[in-house]
């Protein structure tokens, strides 16, 4: 339906993307809703980044990287990828989320992005062959030690996490979901999933990525008794299971809901405590298996339910810290190429509390109020504040001129309206905008606010517009998408 | 102790990822160590003896020497019942106390709430790092966490000292608290009131600090520098809170954990020296812990998660010594193939809250539980 109502698109956008600009918002309405849900689920269907190009101005990039390096890398690609292809990234940064890992042990930045890549490629197909790619991908494997286990000394570190926090979760419904035998089991069926050792040596070559290697010799091949069920298991045979329980499909439908929906409680706390919306989770655990456990699928409910388009659910989030840098990023129009200046910019992750491809653990980041304490709400005021403000940004200029164009004589109301539309439909409760309003009287009292006089005329009501996105972007509203 | 009129402080330092207990504080006579430790073990030579039984892990010589000067409490096989073995709520029951539900009160909140009830200072507790840990979390308690100190406030961006202030006068308007607007978004607004205020404080800080200590350059280093820094500037801060990341040793355990230890032990002997220049260490105690021991095998590289653990508490205040027994390592006195532990931590943060900070342990740690004489 041509036309539709673009607030729900900038949900939609802020959900399965890092948001919208005013055009891209212009363009999804003549689109409709639906198509546009059809079109962000298919982000292969749309034009690349020009990596050649990349690669011709930036030779080394890749040879060069360090920790931080790898970070940049990341926030590039999220914001590069934000105007077209915003699902890819944005499911990306779920399953790193989910499945987090990190540089400070893997230490191999290219093996460490390779994840990344492999999130991008796979993370909307099927969560079973994504569990797949998972468990033999090289950084997951060191992360999680599976190249320590062997036939006859098994490390349960890959066996645990897999059930405790990539797949079905501790428990559900106040039960437990396995056992500590459970684990063990896991544990000893994927041994021998390992990574290729010749592969590690970065001299002089350079850090070539690892790959996996299946080592049939120190692969335990007793039998083994896991759910129930008893068999001289592999590791796919234990993926095999796990994805057939109905703990998976709750624990999946969880995450997304939490992810892309409402921030539910801690994960910790779900064995505890039910879903915030228990009939949407159901929606989507009926989705998983109905479709088999087709993650695409999932979201395509999801993003068209009433649950998600509810004005319940509109800024029921507090963003993620990639949320605030890379959403923030997107609305400036820069860096679609990589220059001076994206390094401490995406270094702003790191500062507020999300230091991209470096969780604090295997567990991952705390998310949803807990992503806020006075520290880092401050970093979060401030990036947001001095970016949103700065008119030698593209995308900030041309909502202003946007704005100025719109009319001849300012008032508060004018300019805090157009100012809230433009930065992707975002709100303010009444009470902040009184506020902000006598302080924009104030300005316009002082400086007059003529739009159409002369050049100094402009250039103050300039001042004002941009003052107005400086405060809208240090609210805590703002915090929320 | 001597006798002092100021305030006793807490510094708290996690150390996170599970330290291995047994590789920190070693049963160095043990045959049994050294048959579970066959790849990690630190061999008998190397090792810092205690007394006849425990010896340091070589990399804490600095931690040794404070030992040596009676200002090292060791706390053996701390732990509680049914552990956990992840990590997260393993971290999560050392942070809020509740090895049986899930908690989201901090302990720490709790003691600075009874610290200072009516949260008259944003600054009674202070966390240097990324993100606020649960044992500090807790509604309507202020904590400042501040990542870089030198550059600590709000809407900094604004050069034009007039427009700051009016600027920031707005910004504590619009975070006011607003009826009806949720629980979420009047923590965001009562943590950007505090924030505002803080950072009004702190930002006095680094010019008044001096210090002929130079602290080696760790993270964990600059984080205790940092706290020195607002511990000397008498801001009322009474609880202290940072961590030290990477004790998830479950592969090359080797070279890995002796370099934490190493950087832990330093910092922790640049921060005292930098205390008692400043004539400040005699109502400071540092208390360090993790979030749970580790397997008593190691598994060839490394260990993998286990129970059972090792606290510290050091400084002037404290009594120095061995305090709980090392729990035994016969095959038969393990639970699950890890250390059972014997003096459960509620017992130990009680000591800390009743003993150091004079407050009624009972709330603050969900009950009575036996309590050590370290302090």
């Amino acid at each position: 339906m041509p036309g539709s109502d673009k607030p729900l698109l900038a949900h939609l956008l802020r959900r399965a993307g890092f948001g919208a600009t005013f055009q891209e918002l212009e363009r999804y309405s003549q689109l409709g809703y639906e198509a546009t849900v059809d079109q962000l689920l298919h982000p292969e269907d749309q034009p690349s980044i020009e990596e050649d190009v990349l690669e011709r101005y930036y030779i080394d990039w890749k040879e060069s990287r360090n920790i931080e390096g790898a970070l940049t890398e990341s926030v590039y690609r999220m914001n590069a990828y934000a105007g077209g292809r915003p699902l890819q990234e944005k499911i990306a940064l779920f399953w790193h989320q989910v499945f987090a890992t990190g540089l400070a042990k893997v230490l191999h930045e290219k093996t460490m992005l390779n994840q990344i890549d492999l999130f991008r490629q796979h993370g909307l197909g099927s969560f079973r062959d994504l569990l797949l790619h998972l468990a033999k991908d090289p950084a997951m494997i060191f992360w999680l030690d599976n190249n320590f286990n062997h036939k006859d000394a098994p490390n349960e570190n890959w066996g645990r996490e897999l059930l405790e926090l990539f797949s079905m979760g501790v428990g559900m419904d106040g039960q437990e979901n396995y056992t500590e035998d459970d684990v063990k089991n896991a544990a000893r069926a994927f041994t021998g999933w390992t990574i290729d050792d010749d592969n590690v040596a970065s001299i002089p070559f350079g850090k070539t990525p690892w790959l996996f290697r299946y080592v049939p010799e120190d692969h335990d091949e007793d039998e083994k008794t896991f759910m129930s069920q008893t068999g001289n298991f592999n590791g796919e045979d234990i993926i095999d299971i796990v994805v057939q329980q109905p703990a998976t499909a709750r624990f999946l439908s969880r995450h997304l809901y939490n992810f892309f929906v409402a921030d539910e409680p801690q994960v910790p706390a779900w064995q505890h405590t039910p879903p915030g919306d228990p009939e949407a989770v159901k929606i989507l655990e009926d989705e998983y298996f109905r479709s088999g456990y087709d993650i695409r699928s999932m979201l395509n409910v999801l993003f068209k339910s009433d649950f998600f388009k509810s004005d319940q659910a509109r800024f029921a989030k507090v963003k993620s810290p990639a949320e605030v840098v890379v959403g923030t990023l997107h609305l400036l129009g820069d860096f679609k190429f990589p220059k001076r200046g994206i390094f401490e910019v995406a270094l702003g992750c790191r500062y507020m509390g999300q230091d991209l491809l470096n969780p604090p653990s295997v567990e991952g980041w705390h998310t949803g109020e807990e992503w806020i304490d006075s520290g880092s709400l401050v970093e979060r005021v401030n990036f947001v504040a001095d970016q949103v403000s700065d008119i030698q940004q593209p995308g900030v200029r041309s909502m202003v001129e946007t704005l100025l164009d719109r009319t001849a004589e300012l008032d508060p109301i004018t300019v805090i309206d157009g100012c809230l539309e433009l930065l992707g439909h975002v709100r303010l409760h009444d009470k902040n905008k009184d506020h902000l309003a006598g302080e924009i009287r104030s300005m316009l009292e002082q400086r007059g606010g003529l739009v159409a006089g002369s050049p100094e005329d402009r250039q103050l009501a300039e001042k004002t517009v941009l003052h107005t996105m400086k405060m809208i972007g240090s609210s805590r509203e703002y915090q929320f998408c | 102790m001597t006798s002092t009129n100021k305030d006793p402080i807490l510094v708290v330092v996690q150390l996170t990822g599970g330290n291995d207990y047994i590789n920190t504080v070693i049963p160095y006579q043990d045959p049994l160590y050294y048959d579970s430790r066959k790849t990690v073990g630190v061999a008998q030579d190397e090792v810092l003896p205690i007394n006849d039984e425990l010896a340091f892990n070589p990399a804490l010589s600095a931690v040794k020497d404070l030992y040596d000067q009676g200002k090292v409490a060791v706390i053996n096989g701390i732990g509680y019942p049914n552990p956990n073995r992840s990590h997260f709520r393993s971290m999560d029951i050392w942070h809020t106390c509740e090895p049986e539900k899930v908690g989201t009160e901090g302990w720490l909140g709790r003691a600075i709430r009874d610290l200072d009830p009516k949260a008259e200072n944003v600054l009674t507790g202070v966390n240097f790092g990324r993100g606020l840990p649960r044992a500090m979390a807790l509604t309507g308690v202020p904590v400042a966490s501040v990542a870089v100190l030198e550059s600590y406030g709000v809407l900094t961006g604004i050069s034009e000292e007039q427009e700051r202030i009016k600027a920031l006068d707005l910004f504590s308007r619009m975070y006011s608290p607003i009826v009806g607007t949720g629980h979420v978004m009047d923590y965001l607004g009562s943590t950007g009131l505090d924030a505002l205020k803080g950072a009004d404080i702190l930002k006095t800080v680094p010019a008044h600090y001096q210090s002929n200590v130079e602290y080696a350059d760790t993270t964990i280093g600059r984080n205790l520098q940092g706290i020195a820094k607002v511990l000397t500037a008498d801001l009322g801060t009474r609880v202290f809170y940072t961590q030290q990341p990477g004790y998830d040793t479950h592969a090359n355990q080797g070279p890995v954990h002796g370099v934490l230890l190493e950087h832990l032990s330093q910092a922790i002997d640049d921060f005292y020296a930098d205390l008692r220049e400043h004539d400040a260490s005699d109502n400071v105690l540092i208390y360090l812990f993790t979030e749970f021991g580790r397997r008593v095998k190691d598994n060839g590289s490394g260990t993998d998660h286990g129970a059972g653990g090792l606290a510290m508490a050091i400084g002037d205040p404290v009594k120095g010594g061995i305090y709980s027994a090392f729990p035994s390592m016969r095959e038969e006195n393990l639970e699950e193939g890890d250390l059972k532990y014997n003096i459960d931590f509620r017992g130990v943060y009680g000591t800390v809250a009743e003993r150091w900070l004079g407050l009624d342990a009972n709330p603050i740690v969900g009950g009575n539980f036996e309590q050590l004489d370290f302090v």
